[in-house]
C-alpha cells in the first residue's frame, strides 16, 4: 500500500478502497464481534476484517462466517444483546434478507453498526449504486447516514457507534455508500491513530453490558416475550420515535466533537452545505453523487449563477428543521433521488420527504423532485450541470421542463422506442 | 444410569416456575422443566417463535429463572451463535469471570427447527457453533392452530391437512447425524432419567449439540390431557419413537428402547395411532405401510450399529 500525506491535514494516509475503509473502521473501533456473509459488492469489507481478525490484528475480536444475511443479523442481535460492540456489512438483496431482523435490532434497541455497499434492487438483477436497498428499512427504527467519499466511510462510522452507543439512543445505524463507486474504487484515506480514536469513542460495554439488556444468569432477564395492545407495546414504538428524533442533537454533537479531535468537517453532522449562503437555486443530494456535484456548483458559479447545493448526510433521522432553513433561503429546490420509492407523491424518497417537510411552513420555494443514476447509471460532470441549469431556467421562466413524469424529472434516461 | 433416588436428590431445583400458561398435559413443559434441571442456572436461553414464547407468561409477567431472549422464527440457532460468539468476545475481555461456562441454548418446536430453521440450524452445525440446539417435537404447529409441518406423521389430520397429512415425517435427528457434530440424541418426555442424563452429557460437550424430544400435545394430538405420558411412552413402545444417541459419530440405542430391538416386544402400532383423534383417519392399507416402515427403521438401526463394530 503506498503511503502519501494527506494535503489539507498533513497526515499520513493510505490508498484503499471504500470497503477496505469500512473494514479499517471497524478495526479502529475495536468491534468484539463480526458477522457477515458476503455479497456484491461488500464483499471486500468482509475479506478485509477476515484477514484482521485471522491476522491477529483484533485480538479477542470473535468473527463468524454465517450461511446467510437473515442469520448474520440474528447472530449480531445475540452478540449485541450479551454486551459486546458489534459490525457487519451488506449490499442490496442482503439487505432485504434480512429485513425481519432489521426490525428486531431496532425493537430490542441495540447500538448495531452495519456498512451498506449500496446496490440497487433485482430483478434484473443490478449490483451498481442504487440506495434503494437503505431507503427499503426506512421506517425500521435505524438511523442511516449516506457517505460522498472513502474518507467520510471511516469516519462516519466511528461516529456511528459514537451516537448508537450514547446511552439515550441506543438505536441502531446503516452507514451506506454506493456500490462500485465508492466500494471498489481507491483514494487516500487517513487511518486515525488508535488512542484518539479511543479517546472519540465511548468505551467497550463493561462487563455488564448496555443498560437495559445483558445476559447475567444471577440476574436473569426475559426479552422479548408477548405483550398485549393493552401493555405498553404501543409506548415501546413511541420511544423509538422519540428517540430516533433527539438523536438529532447527539448527531451534531458528535460531528462537532469529530471536527474538533480529528479536524475534518461534516457541517451540522445532517446536512452539510455548499455555497448556499447567497444562492438562489439549491440542491439536495445525497451519496457519492453529491461528491461529483461540488466541482458541478463551483463550475457553474464561475460561470456567475448563484446555485450551491445541500450533501443529505443523514435520512433517518430526517433533518426537517435543516430542510426548511435551506428552503427559505432559495427560490427554487432540487431534490435529487438515486433510489425509488414507487408510487409514493414523488417516486423518490426524499424528494417526497423534503415535500413533507415544507408542508404548512408558508415556504413557497418552488421544489422540483429528480432522479438520476438509479442502478449505478454514471452520471457526468456535464449532465450534473445540467440538472442545476433545469433548476435556473426554473427559476428564471417559472416554468416546469415538459418531460416530467408524474411530477418527477428522470434525468439521464434512454429513449424507449 | 442414575437411580430416581440420586436425580430427585441432584435435581430438586425448579427452573421453569410455575404459573406459566401451558395447557394442562403439555410435554413442551415437561422437557423444559427437566432440561434445566440438568443444565443449571448458568444457561442463556433462545426461543424462536413457538409455544414456549406465549407459554412463559404475559409481558410482565415471566415463568424461567433464567436469562431468556425470545427470538424471530427463523433465527434460533444463529442468534445462539451470536451469544457463543459475544460470550468468548467477553471472556477474552474479563477472564476467569466464566463467561465461556455459560450453556447457550436454544429451544425451538419443530417447525422452528425441520421448517422455517433448518437453514441457521444446518449453519451453526457445520460450523460446530459451540451451542445446545433442542427440538422440542409436538408433530405440528399448535402454537398457530395445529398446521402441519414436516415434522407431523403421515396421515395426522392438522388443520392444513384435514384429511391426514400426505408425506412422511422429516428425520431431522438423522439429518444432524450427518453434520457430523460432536453429540446427536433423542428423547421422550415420558423417560425424564434419560432425558436428564442426555442433558447432562451434552452440557460438557463443547460444540454443536442437538437433541430432539417427542413432546406430546393433547389439543393438537387429539387425546385427554392426563395422558400426555402415555403418548409418549406408546410412541417408544410401539418402535416408532426410539431413543438414541450419536456421540462423536457412535450411535447407541438408549435404555428405554433397547427392549424393543426385539420386534416381538413391540406394541402394534394402531393402539399408539387409535388413541389419537388426529389418526382417525387413517386407512388399513396405509396402517400396514405405516407398520413396514417401522421394522424398515430399525432393521436400519441395526445395521448402522453392526457397521460400527467392524
Amino acid at each position: 500500500m503506498s503511503k502519501v500525506k494527506d494535503i489539507i491535514q498533513n497526515k499520513e494516509t493510505i490508498i484503499i478502497k471504500g470497503n477496505v475503509a469500512a473494514a479499517y473502521a471497524a478495526k479502529s473501533a475495536r468491534v468484539q464481534m463480526i458477522s457477515a456473509y458476503p455479497i456484491t459488492p461488500q464483499t471486500t469489507v468482509v475479506e478485509k476484517l477476515s484477514e484482521f481478525v485471522d491476522g491477529g490484528l483484533m485480538p479477542g475480536t470473535q468473527y463468524i462466517r454465517v450461511e446467510s444475511e437473515h442469520s448474520v443479523m440474528a447472530s449480531v442481535i445475540g452478540a449485541s444483546i450479551a454486551g459486546t460492540r458489534t459490525f457487519t456489512a451488506t449490499s442490496g438483496q442482503g439487505l432485504f434478507y434480512m429485513n425481519e431482523m432489521i426490525h428486531w435490532a431496532a425493537g430490542t434497541r441495540l447500538p448495531i453498526v452495519t456498512a451498506i455497499a449500496s446496490r440497487g434492487a433485482a430483478p434484473p438483477w443490478n449490483i451498481w449504486a442504487d440506495f434503494t436497498d437503505v431507503i427499503n428499512s426506512r421506517d425500521t427504527g435505524w438511523m442511516s447516514a449516506f457517505c460522498a467519499t472513502h474518507q467520510e466511510i471511516y469516519d462516519e462510522i466511528l461516529m456511528s457507534y459514537k451516537v448508537c452507543e450514547d446511552h439515550e439512543v441506543l438505536l441502531p445505524k446503516f452507514v451506506a455508500y454506493g456500490g462500485f463507486i465508492l466500494s471498489h474504487t481507491s483514494k487516500p484515506v487517513i487511518i486515525e491513530d488508535q488512542d484518539l480514536v479511543d479517546q472519540y469513542l465511548p468505551p467497550l460495554p463493561d462487563e455488564k453490558g448496555w443498560p437495559h439488556i445483558f445476559i447475567d444468569p444471577d440476574r436473569p432477564m426475559m426479552h422479548g416475550n408477548l405483550i398485549m395492545p393493552s401493555g405498553f407495546y404501543s409506548e415501546f414504538r413511541l420511544k423509538i420515535q422519540d428517540t430516533i428524533m433527539k438523536a438529532k442533537e447527539k448527531i451534531k454533537k458528535a460531528t462537532k466533537e469529530f471536527e474538533r479531535l480529528f479536524g475534518r468537517n461534516y457541517g451540522n453532522g445532517l446536512i452539510k452545505e455548499y455555497y448556499m449562503d447567497d444562492a438562489d437555486v439549491g440542491i439536495v443530494i445525497y451519496g457519492d453523487l453529491a461528491l461529483q456535484m461540488e466541482q458541478a456548483i463551483e463550475d457553474l458559479r464561475e460561470e456567475g449563477y448563484k446555485v450551491g447545493m445541500v450533501k443529505l448526510r443523514y435520512y433517518r433521522p430526517f433533518p426537517t428543521e435543516d430542510i426548511i432553513e435551506i428552503a427559505k433561503k432559495v427560490d427554487v429546490l432540487g431534490v435529487m433521488d438515486r433510489g425509488t420509492a414507487f408510487g409514493s407523491p414523488t417516486g423518490g424518497p426524499v424528494s417526497g420527504d423534503v415535500l413533507a417537510s415544507l408542508y404548512n411552513t408558508g415556504i413557497k420555494t418552488k421544489v422540483l423532485p429528480m432522479m438520476s443514476g438509479i442502478g449505478g447509471r454514471e452520471v457526468s460532470l456535464e449532465q450534473q450541470k445540467d440538472q442545476i441549469k433545469i433548476l435556473i431556467r426554473l427559476k428564471e421562466t417559472g416554468e416546469l421542463p415538459d418531460d416530467l413524469i408524474h411530477g418527477t424529472l428522470w434525468h439521464g434516461k434512454l429513449e424507449v422506442k | 444410569m442414575v437411580t430416581i433416588k440420586e436425580t430427585l436428590n441432584e435435581a430438586c431445583e425448579e427452573y421453569f416456575l410455575p404459573g406459566n400458561s401451558c395447557c394442562s398435559g403439555c410435554g413442551l413443559e415437561l422437557a423444559l422443566r427437566w432440561a434445566m434441571k440438568a443444565l443449571g442456572p448458568k444457561t442463556a436461553l433462545v426461543t424462536p417463535a413457538s409455544c414456549l414464547n406465549v407459554v412463559i407468561g404475559l409481558w410482565p409477567k415471566t415463568a424461567p429463572n433464567f436469562p431468556f431472549i425470545n427470538m424471530a422464527f427463523a433465527a434460533g440457532a444463529s442468534a445462539a451463535t451470536g451469544f457463543d460468539a459475544a460470550f468468548k468476545a467477553k471472556a477474552y475481555r474479563f477472564p476467569n469471570k466464566d463467561w465461556d461456562k455459560i450453556t447457550t441454548l436454544v429451544f425451538a418446536g419443530d417447525g422452528g427447527t425441520t421448517d422455517i430453521g433448518i437453514q441457521a440450524l444446518s449453519g451453526a452445525a457445520e460450523r460446530n457453533s459451540n451451542i445446545l440446539y433442542v427440538c422440542y417435537d409436538n408433530e405440528a404447529y399448535m402454537n398457530t392452530g395445529i398446521q402441519r409441518s414436516s415434522s407431523t406423521p403421515h396421515s395426522a389430520i392438522t388443520t392444513t391437512t384435514p384429511f391426514g397429512k400426505k408425506r412422511y415425517k422429516k428425520d431431522l435427528p438423522r439429518i444432524m447425524e450427518a453434520h457430523e457434530i460432536p453429540y446427536v440424541a433423542t428423547c421422550s418426555i415420558s423417560e425424564p432419567l434419560d432425558l436428564y442424563e442426555k442433558f447432562k452429557k451434552a452440557k460438557d460437550i463443547k460444540g454443536c449439540r442437538y437433541i430432539h424430544i417427542l413432546a406430546p400435545c393433547p389439543p393438537g394430538w387429539g387425546y385427554p390431557a392426563e395422558d400426555t405420558i402415555e403418548m409418549a411412552r406408546m410412541a417408544i413402545k410401539s418402535g416408532l419413537w426410539i431413543l438414541y444417541e450419536v456421540e462423536n459419530g457412535i450411535k447407541t440405542i438408549s435404555k428405554p428402547s433397547k427392549r424393543f430391538l426385539d420386534p416381538i416386544k413391540r406394541l402394534p402400532l394402531i393402539e399408539y395411532l387409535s388413541k389419537q383423534k388426529r389418526f382417525r383417519a387413517v386407512s388399513e392399507k396405509q396402517l400396514i405401510t405405516l407398520q413396514e416402515r417401522i421394522e424398515k427403521r430399525w432393521k436400519r438401526i441395526e445395521a448402522d450399529l453392526e457397521a460400527q463394530k467392524q
